[in-house]
């Protein structure tokens, strides 16, 4: 009897050391992705990095300036297509919408966050690119523009819905309208939450491959507006780190590291901004 | 009395209108449309999705109905196409890649639900949570550069000298293969199983731990026997979540699965993916036939994740009405 105990005792303390381990090395992943970035990335960033243009092939040197521009523009445009319909559609789903209508908003919105992002890519090629017949920055941002919706969409209200009800009741009691309400007390109650949603939107779009490859196609020159094929950081790391170039390769590490560090920042200062308010709770 | 009894009610329609009016005024119905048509246009983008993917796919589907699926041959010179290569590699990367993650996500998850205190879970959380947000074109970076190299030089022989009877490990290894993306796309959606794990551990009642200690159970097996049961289909719906995120990852696939359209059953062997042709060959497809049948491959992956996503939700929310939130929330 006591020896079985003590076995059981013995499984009951191995097995529970195992989920710590587990645990241990899921997260040791995140180190170690950092640290072999920075490693190998960190010596190949220099000045040339974010001002020269990429050089040709068998061609040392050059930097990525394109990309980080383009980069720039493509989520530019992106939060201008995405983040209204969210933030909007967030707005008439807590506080106009009837149950019914809230729910095939709400079932939308977590179909396409579901989408595979390659299969958003296909989307925007038929939409946009095929009726203009070429690649360009507007298609690109419309597929990541469309990544960012339900994101923004469904965090947005459950923070909207986190605001208590008796600052609406308040507001109303007070003669405000509900507009009014919505505009002046509810949006500014949750705008921590609110901004919180929208830079993880941000952050998640930011290192999306897969829909650029045939919208916004990638261009090793500077793209000037917004109707021509243009490059981005994800997709030159993309095509670096496949390409039998070794000094390619070595620029694939410095612009992953720029890519996953800007990735890293925004979504920590979400979660500090987040961390910081306490009008709303945690869902 | 008479004459406002009978005025009254004849006033009501009219004192609506003016409501109706005072707040269309006011700006309420105004904000009210508004609104309304950013939320629809999510609904309309939703349908145009799922409509444009269909009849910009209609040529594949007239020539070669269903065959398409079990076709072999991929071959755009012929103008034969027949889905079955890929969807054998994203299959079969998608099972190897949960084999690994589901252990390690759950095991995980255990130990921030059950066995952290809230001071060291939190914080392990929020590495996860950090994870999950890593692009996948870094992930498929670590793949090429580290994967790759470690698969040819320890990985590959130590599972011939060890597992080379069975037919999964045998034949040449290349670095690149179905293996390979197997772990890479493990690495990638342990995040998701922890995650939602976690929160659906969370959310068991106390008084069902209690009740397991109390009649004499160790630690381990009131994790085991009674809080992960009774968590199993939120578990459940994790894995879901995780397998409809596997199936459809584009980028960190493409840059280790070999991309070679064929079927082995050495998990060695270079394989090829839906999402990976789609991503190598739509900027080259030449002619209509070609490109509709890469847009009807990405038909396939839409439907996959969507009905995985829906089990998932489902799953989920039927742990959520059993486990009552009498837990740490």
């Amino acid at each position: 009897m006591n020896a079985r105990l003590r076995w059981r005792k013995l499984i009951s303390a191995f097995m529970l050391t195992m989920t710590g381990v587990c645990a241990v090395v899921a997260v040791a992943v995140l180190f170690f992705i950092l640290g072999y970035l920075v490693f190998h990335g960190g010596r190949s960033i220099n000045w040339d990095f974010f001002t020269k243009l990429p050089t040709p092939v068998g061609e040392t040197g050059g930097g990525m300036a394109n990309a980080i521009v383009g980069s720039a523009k493509l989520l530019f445009l992106a939060s201008l297509f995405g983040v209204p319909i969210g933030f909007f559609g967030a707005i008439y789903l807590a506080e106009f919408s009837g149950s019914k209508t809230a729910f095939v908003v709400r079932y939308a919105a977590d179909l396409l966050n579901g989408v595979p992002s390659i299969v958003i890519g296909i989307f925007a090629y038929a939409l946009v690119v095929l009726p203009f017949k070429h690649f360009s920055a507007y298609a690109g941002g419309f597929a990541l523009g469309i990544m960012m919706i339900p994101i923004t969409l469904r965090s947005t209200e459950e923070f909207l819905l986190g605001v208590p009800n008796t600052l609406r009741e308040a507001a109303m009691a007070l003669g405000a309208s509900k507009w009014k309400t919505i505009a002046t007390v509810i949006v500014p109650a949750a705008y921590r939450g609110i901004l919180t949603s929208v830079l993880l939107a941000f952050a998640r779009v930011a290192g999306e491959t897969a829909p650029l490859l045939f919208t916004a196609f990638g261009n090793r020159y500077w793209s000037p507006g917004f109707n021509q094929p243009i490059e981005s950081l994800p997709h030159m790391v993309y095509i670096y780190a496949i390409s039998p170039y070794e000094d390619w390769q070595r620029q694939a590490w410095a612009a992953g590291l720029v890519l996953l560090g800007l990735i890293l920042i925004v979504n920590i200062v979400a979660r500090f901004i987040l961390a910081r308010g306490v009008a709303v709770q945690r869902s | 009395v008479s004459t406002t009894s009978i005025h009254v009610p004849s006033a009501d329609p009219v004192d609506d209108s003016r409501s109706f009016l005072s707040r269309l005024r006011n700006g309420d119905e105004i904000a009210r449309l508004i609104t309304f048509l950013f939320a629809a246009s999510v609904v309309l983008l939703t349908l145009l999705l799922v409509y444009e993917l269909w009849i910009a796919s209609s040529l594949p589907r007239q020539k070669f109905g269903l065959a398409f699926f079990v076709t072999k041959l991929w071959d755009p010179i012929a103008e034969e196409f027949g889905a079955l290569t890929f969807i054998y590699g994203t299959v079969v990367t998608a099972g190897v890649a949960l084999l690994i993650a589901i252990p390690l996500g759950i095991g995980a998850a255990i130990f921030l639900a059950e066995l952290a205190p809230q001071k060291v879970s939190d914080p392990l959380q929020f590495f996860i949570d950090l994870l999950a947000a890593v692009p996948s074109v870094i992930y498929g970076v670590l793949g090429v550069f580290i994967v790759i190299p470690l698969m040819r030089t320890w990985i590959a022989p130590t599972l011939k000298a060890t597992l080379g009877f069975l037919p999964l490990f045998h034949g040449p290894a290349y670095g690149v293969g179905f293996l390979t993306a197997g772990i890479v796309l493990a690495i990638m959606v342990i995040p998701y199983i922890i995650s939602v794990s976690r929160e659906v551990l969370l959310s068991v009642p106390r008084d069902q731990r209690e009740a397991a200690l109390a009649l004499g159970s160790t630690r381990w097996e009131s994790t085991w026997k009674v809080v992960v049961p009774f968590a199993r289909t939120g578990i459940m719906g994790s894995i879901f979540l995780a397998l409809a995120r596997a199936l459809g990852e584009t980028m960190a696939v493409t840059m280790v699965i070999g991309n070679t359209p064929s079927i082995s059953s050495s998990l060695f062997a270079p394989g090829y993916s839906i999402a990976a042709v789609i991503a190598n060959e739509f900027t080259e497809a030449t002619g209509d036939l070609y490109l509709q049948s890469l847009i009807q491959l990405g038909l396939v992956l839409f439907l996959l994740t969507f009905i995985l996503n829906g089990l998932a939700r489902l799953l989920m929310l039927l742990t959520a009405a059993r486990g009552s939130g009498t837990g740490r929330a």
